[in-house]
C-alpha cells in the first residue's frame, strides 16, 4: 500500500522548489530592473522572461492548489495565519504580471509607471514570500484544527531577515539568468549584479541560519545543536546533514569562480545549487510538519481516496508538463538582444 | 446588517470573482476564435485571416494576463477568507481544483508563450498547434471550475466524517453532479457569445468608421478584415444565441428539480401553489414576504417551468425568512440576463437576415446596435452568476454548509484592509487594460496588426549604426 500523504508531501515540496527556482529568476529580473541603465536594456531583460513567466508562475498555483487539495487541514490553517503577507504577495504578482503586456502597450508616462510596477511588484512579491517563509518557520498557533493566532504573528525581526535573504536570493538567480541570456554591456552589468547579490546571499544565508538555530531550539536540536545553556553539539545528528550546507557553499563558490572565469552558464547552475541547499535545509528542519509545529503531513492530509485520485492523474500528466515545459524553454533558447524586438 | 469579517469576505469574494469572470468569459471564446482564424489562414492562405489573427491575439494577450493574475487571487482566497470551507470540503472538491491546474493551467501558460512570442521561432503548423492547445486549455479550465461550482449547487457523492470534514464516496458522482452538464454548456455558450459580441462590436465600429472615411471613394485599408470579422461574429451570435436560450432553460429545469429555493427566488414565488403566474416585473420584499408592483401573466408560470398547470410549485413560504436568499438580487439579475439574451438573438437573426439581403454593411443603425451590444455579453455573464450564486444563499454548499459557517477565523480589520487593497489594485489594472484594449480596437485590425519594428521603438539618438559589436567578454559555454 502506498503511503499517499508522504508521496503528496514530496510532490508538493517538489512543486514549490520548482516554483522558487523558476519564478525566482524572473522575479529576480524584476528586482534588478531599477539598476538597468537604458530603456532598451530593460526591454531586453523583460524579453528574456516574457515567454516563460506565466508557466513559471503556474508552479505557485500548483503549490497552493496542491496544498489545498492534498492537505486541506494545513492550507486552511496557514492561509488565515499569513493573511496579510499572502495579500501582499498577490498584489505584487498582479502588478508585475500585467506589466509584461501593459509596459509594452503604454506610452511615455504610462510606460514609466508600468516599469515601476514591474520592479515594485517583483520586489513586493519577493518580500512577501520571504515574510511567508519566515512566518512558516516560526510556526502557527492552532487550536482544534483551526488557526488561533494573531494578525501580526508573522511579523518579527526574524521574518524580515528571511525576507531580505529571499530578495537577495532571487536577485542572484535573476542576475545569473541574465548573464546566460544577454550580451554586450547588459551582460557585463548582469555579471556585476550577480557577484554583488552572491555576496549578499552568502551573508544573509549565514545570518538566517544562525538566527534560526538561536531562535528555534526545536530546529537547532535537529541539527545537533543545543544552545539552551552554553553550547553543546551532537556530531552524530549534524554529520549526515552537513552535505546540505556543503551544496550551498559549492554553489556560491561556483557563482564566484565561474563568473570571474567568464562563463555565461555556470553561475546560473551555482545559483540553483544555493537554492537547493537552502530548500533542503528547510526540509530537514521541518519534516514531518506541513503547518509547523501543529500539524504533520498525516494529520493535515485529505482522505486517501482523494489523494489516490489525484496521484493517478499526476503520474500521467506531470511528466507531460515537464516535457512540454522543457520544449518551450528549448524553443526560446539562446541570447536575447535589442534586435529581437518584441513579439506578436 | 453588521459589518464583520463574514460580510466583508462575502463582498470581497463577490468583487474579485466578478472581476475575474470577465476575462475567462472573453478569452475562452477568443482563444477558439483565434484557433479558427489561424486554421483558416493556413488552409486558405488569405492574408486577411493572418491580419485578423495578429490583431486579436494582441487583445487576447492583454485580457489573458489580467485573467491569470486575478485567478491566482481566487485560489488563495479560498484559504485566506474561506478556510473552514476548505477544511471541511477540501477532501471532496480539492482534487477538482488540482486537476484544473494540472490539465488546464500548465497547458495554457506554457503554450501561451509560444503563441505570443514564437511566431518566428516555430513553424506555422506548430504555432497553430500552440494556439489550439491554449484554446483547449481554457475550455478544460471551465470544465473543472464549473464541476466544482456545480457540486456546491447540487452536492452528492460524499459523506460527513466524525470530525465534521467530508470525504467523497463516489468521485464520478461528485464531478458529474446533477447541475454540472447544463451549467457547463450554459457557461461555454456564454463565453462564445461574449466573444462574438465583442468581435462584432469592434468590427462594426471599424465598418462605420471606414464608411465615414471613404466618403464614396474606393475601399480604404482594413476594409476586408473588418467585414470578415463582422460576418463571422454575426454568424456565431445567430447560431449560439438561440441555443443559449435552450441551454438556459435546461439549466432552469435542473434548478427547479434540485434547488427549488433558487427557482422560487428567481421567479419571485412567495406562495406555494399550483398554476403559478409569470411575474414579468415586481419588487420583491423579504420583510413583507411579497412582491410590490407586480406585473404578471397569470396561468403561464407552470408552463415556463415545463410542469403541468395543476402541479404544485414550491414558493419561498416553504422556508423560514432566515433561510431565504436575498430574493431581490436573483429576481432582477435573472430578468437582466434574459432581456440581454433576447436582444442577442435579435442581433444574430437580424444581422443574418441583413447579410442575406446584402445590406449588412449599409445599415448604420444596425451597425450602431452591434457596437452598443459589445459589452452585453459581460453584463449577461455577471447577471447570470449573480442569479446562481446569490440564489444559492444562505448556503455555500446547498443544504450542507452555510456561508456563515465557512468563513476564516480572521479579523474584520484584516478583511477590510484586503478589500480596499483589491479594489485599489484592480481599479488601476482594469483602467489601464481597458484603455489598451479600446485603443487597439479603435485602430482596427490593419493598423494594429503590423509587426512592431524594433528599430522604431528605439530612443531618439541611438542610431542603429552606432550599436556596438558583440563585445561580451568570456565564452558562451
Amino acid at each position: 500500500m502506498l503511503d499517499l500523504p508522504l508521496i503528496w508531501a514530496g510532490l508538493i515540496a517538489t512543486a514549490v522548489l520548482l516554483y522558487v527556482v523558476l519564478d525566482g529568476f524572473d522575479l529576480g529580473v524584476g528586482i534588478l530592473f531599477p539598476f538597468a541603465k537604458r530603456k532598451e536594456e530593460r526591454d531586453v531583460m523583460m524579453n528574456t522572461v516574457a515567454p516563460v513567466w506565466d508557466g513559471n508562475e503556474t508552479w505557485l498555483v500548483l503549490g497552493g492548489g496542491g496544498l489545498l487539495a492534498a492537505f486541506p487541514g494545513a492550507f486552511s490553517v496557514l492561509m488565515p495565519a499569513l493573511y496579510l503577507p499572502v495579500l501582499l504577495m498577490l498584489a505584487g504578482l498582479i502588478l508585475r504580471g500585467v506589466a509584461f503586456e501593459f509596459r509594452f502597450r503604454a506610452r511615455d508616462r504610462g510606460r514609466k509607471f508600468w516599469t515601476q510596477m514591474f520592479a515594485g511588484g517583483s520586489i513586493l512579491t519577493a518580500v512577501a514570500q520571504g515574510l511567508i517563509l519566515g512566518g512558516f518557520i516560526q510556526g502557527v498557533t492552532v487550536v482544534d484544527g483551526r488557526f488561533a493566532g494573531g494578525t501580526f504573528d508573522w511579523l518579527t525581526p526574524y521574518s524580515l531577515l528571511v525576507a531580505a535573504g529571499l530578495v537577495a536570493g532571487y536577485a542572484l538567480l535573476g542576475g545569473a539568468w541574465l548573464m546566460m541570456k544577454t550580451k554586450d554591456n547588459l551582460h557585463g552589468d548582469a555579471k556585476r549584479w550577480t557577484l554583488i547579490a552572491a555576496g549578499a546571499v552568502a551573508a544573509l544565508l549565514a545570518a538566517v541560519s544562525l538566527a534560526t538555530l538561536y531562535i528555534h531550539p526545536r530546529i537547532a536540536s535537529r541539527w545537533g545543536f543545543d544552545l539552551s545553556n552554553g553550547f553543546a553539539l551532537d556530531w552524530a545528528a549534524l554529520a549526515p546533514l552537513l552535505v546540505i550546507p556543503a551544496v550551498g557553499l559549492a554553489g556560491l563558490a561556483m557563482v564566484f569562480v565561474m563568473a570571474r572565469k567568464g562563463s555565461h552558464r555556470w553561475p546560473f547552475v551555482g545559483a540553483i545549487a544555493v537554492f537547493l541547499s537552502g530548500y533542503l535545509g528547510l526540509a530537514a528542519s521541518f519534516t514531518p510538519y506541513v503547518a509547523p509545529y501543529a500539524l504533520d503531513y498525516r494529520q493535515a492530509a485529505a482522505p486517501d481516496n482523494a489523494l489516490a485520485l489525484m496521484l493517478w492523474g499526476t503520474a500521467f500528466i506531470l511528466p507531460l508538463i515537464l516535457i512540454y515545459t522543457a520544449w518551450v524553454y528549448w524553443v526560446f533558447r539562446g541570447k536575447v538582444d535589442e534586435e529581437s524586438g518584441y513579439h506578436h | 446588517m453588521e459589518i464583520d469579517a463574514l460580510l466583508l469576505s462575502r463582498l470581497q469574494f463577490a468583487f474579485t470573482v466578478s472581476y475575474h469572470i470577465l476575462f475567462p468569459a472573453f478569452t475562452i471564446g477568443l482563444a477558439a476564435f483565434l484557433a479558427v482564424l489561424e486554421g483558416l489562414w493556413l488552409w486558405t492562405k488569405r492574408d486577411a485571416f493572418k491580419t485578423l489573427y495578429l490583431f486579436w491575439v494582441k487583445i487576447f494577450a492583454i485580457s489573458f494576463g489580467m485573467g491569470v493574475v486575478s485567478g491566482i487571487v481566487l485560489s488563495y482566497q479560498f484559504g485566506t477568507n474561506w478556510s473552514e470551507f476548505i477544511r471541511i470540503t477540501g477532501g471532496v472538491i480539492g482534487p477538482l481544483l488540482a486537476y484544473e491546474v494540472l490539465t488546464a493551467f500548465f497547458l495554457e501558460a506554457s503554450f501561451l508563450g509560444v503563441m505570443l512570442f514564437g511566431w518566428k521561432k516555430v513553424g506555422p503548423r506548430l504555432h497553430f498547434l500552440a494556439t489550439v492547445l491554449v484554446a483547449v486549455g481554457t475550455s478544460i479550465s471551465a470544465f473543472w471550475i464549473l464541476s466544482a461550482n456545480s457540486w456546491m449547487q447540487t452536492p452528492q457523492g460524499f459523506e460527513v466524517l466524525a470530525d465534521g470534514t467530508m470525504r467523497a464516496t463516489d468521485f464520478a458522482a461528485v464531478i458529474f453532479n446533477p447541475s454540472f452538464p447544463s451549467r457547463l454548456v450554459h457557461m461555454l455558450l456564454a463565453a462564445f457569445l461574449t466573444t462574438g459580441l465583442v468581435v462584432g462590436a469592434a468590427s462594426a465600429y471599424r465598418v462605420l468608421k471606414e464608411r465615414a472615411q471613404k466618403g464614396g471613394g474606393g475601399p480604404v485599408e482594413g476594409w476586408t478584415e473588418s467585414r470578415i470579422g463582422l460576418v463571422m461574429a454575426i454568424g456565431l451570435v445567430a447560431v449560439v444565441a438561440p441555443l443559449q436560450l435552450l441551454a438556459g432553460h435546461w439549466s432552469g429545469e435542473v434548478a427547479h428539480e434540485h434547488q427549488p429555493l433558487k427557482t422560487a427566488a428567481i421567479e419571485g414565488y412567495w406562495e406555494t401553489r399550483a398554476d403559478q403566474p409569470l411575474h414579468l416585473f415586481g419588487i420583491p420584499d423579504r420583510a413583507a414576504q411579497k412582491n410590490h408592483l407586480e406585473v404578471s401573466i397569470p396561468g403561464v408560470g407552470n408552463m415556463i417551468q415545463n410542469v403541468p398547470r395543476d402541479e404544485v410549485i414550491k414558493g419561498l413560504d416553504q422556508w423560514a425568512p432566515d433561510d431565504q436568499p436575498p430574493v431581490f438580487i436573483p429576481f432582477f439579475a435573472f430578468r437582466v440576463m434574459v432581456g440581454l439574451g433576447l436582444l442577442m438573438i435579435a442581433l444574430g437573426l437580424g444581422g443574418a437576415w441583413l447579410h442575406w439581403r446584402k445590406r449588412l454593411f449599409d445599415s448604420p443603425w444596425f451597425l450602431r446596435f452591434c457596437v452598443a451590444m459589445g459589452p452585453s455579453g459581460f453584463l449577461a455573464v455577471l447577471a447570470g452568476w449573480m442569479v446562481t450564486e446569490v440564489g444559492r444563499q444562505p448556503w455555500l454548499v446547498y443544504g450542507v454548509l452555510r456561508t456563515r459557517d465557512a468563513v476564516s477565523p480572521v479579523t474584520t480589520a484584516e478583511v477590510a484592509t484586503s478589500l480596499i487593497a483589491y479594489i485599489s489594485v484592480y481599479a488601476v489594472v482594469f483602467t489601464a487594460g481597458a484603455i489598451f484594449i479600446l485603443r487597439l480596437m479603435a485602430e482596427g485590425p490593419v493598423a494594429a496588426a503590423a509587426e512592431p519594428d524594433p528599430r522604431q521603438d528605439r530612443a531618439p539618438g541611438s542610431a542603429l549604426a552606432k550599436a556596438p559589436a558583440d563585445t561580451t567578454p568570456g565564452e558562451d559555454a
